[in-house]
């Protein structure tokens, strides 16, 4: 297969699985989780300095070569994503920012119009912004007309390893939108991934997942094949479904015959 | 004087810089960014940024996340 990779904010990616650093019983497993997965963008989100003990420091367990993806959890309007991506910037770790508005405590859910307002303000400053919503078309356009790298879907509620329950709305931001779809939260098996690869999705993105398996590192691997799978079975030009049987093997010139 | 610190009331010296709290409490100032009354403190005038009383600082830094 000749040279297949997804650009987003001009950088080339070879892999098409993001991984995150939350919730791992030992944060010293993400550099094995990160060669074996191949994942080349890891997302980190930004909170206080427990003033009273000093904790390992998540940054340590990052490979160099990783895109950082820091997030705006915790934000629950758009100034606060855009004070939390400003802030994730004067880190040091570039322009990338995964907008993530919140204020839905029970499911996580996203709130489409306060991310396409924090979108709006911080591609005009120059940021790579990634914001995770709901699987909605009208929300995806409103991302492509605010500036978006990128739309991230959700495909089920943050956490809940539950699948691809948006899948036929992520179909149409596949069909319909001219951005990266990027399926983030809710992908529990790499099955889900790989499936979410062959109707056409540009890449997953996968935490709890692997960070939360028995073992994160055969898992990450697990789920770098499963993309890898469903990418070029998405390339391949899958068959047609049909109703009725359809016989692989000739229907003519049987031993019985004649 | 006091501050508010990450939230909390917080008394330090007169004339501590950002740099300075930062060292009296064991935080690499490489691992953190700083927000000084809703402004960001660049890494390079830690040194020479005075707190005053009243002031509202935040000291933050990435942690594990999806």
């Amino acid at each position: 297969m000749s040279e297949d990779s997804l650009e987003i904010g001009g950088l080339k990616l070879a892999s098409r699985l993001f991984t995150g650093t939350g919730k791992y019983a030992d944060d010293a497993v993400i550099p094995a989780v990160c060669e074996a997965s191949g994942s080349e963008v890891i997302t980190v989100a930004l909170r206080r300095v427990d003033l009273e003990s000093t904790t390992g420091n998540v940054m340590d367990c990052i490979p160099k070569h990783m895109r950082l993806l820091p997030n705006t959890s915790g934000a629950r309007n758009a100034d606060e994503a855009v004070r939390i991506a400003r802030l994730a910037k004067a880190m040091g770790c570039g322009d990338w920012i995964k907008i993530e508005v919140i204020s839905d405590n029970r499911y996580l859910l996203p709130d489409g119009y306060e991310t396409a307002k924090a979108t709006e303000i911080l591609a005009k400053e120059g940021f790579t912004v990634l914001p995770y919503v709901n699987a909605d078309l009208y929300i995806a356009r409103s991302l492509v007309d605010a500036g978006a790298a990128a739309v991230m879907p959700l495909g089920a509620p943050i956490g809940t390893n539950r699948g691809l329950k948006t899948k036929e709305m992520v179909r149409i931001l596949i069909e319909e939108i001219d951005l990266p779809i990027v399926v983030d939260a809710g992908i529990g098996r790499p099955s889900e991934a790989c499936e979410a690869m062959e109707m056409g999705a540009d890449a997953v993105l996968v935490n709890t997942a692997i960070a939360t398996a028995s073992d994160p590192v055969m898992m990450a691997r697990a789920f770098g094949r499963a993309v890898k799978a469903g990418r070029e079975a998405y390339l391949s030009g899958p068959g047609a479904r049909r109703t009725q049987a359809s016989a692989s093997s000739p229907l003519t010139g049987f031993l019985a015959e004649g | 004087m006091q501050i508010v610190l990450n939230g909390s009331e917080t008394e330090l010296a007169d004339g501590i810089t950002v740099l300075g709290l930062l060292e009296s409490r064991d935080i690499s100032a490489e691992a953190v960014v700083v927000e000084l009354n809703r402004e960001i403190v660049p890494a390079d005038a830690f040194g020479e940024t005075t707190l005053n009383d009243g002031d509202h600082l935040e000291v933050l830094r990435f942690v594990g996340g999806g």
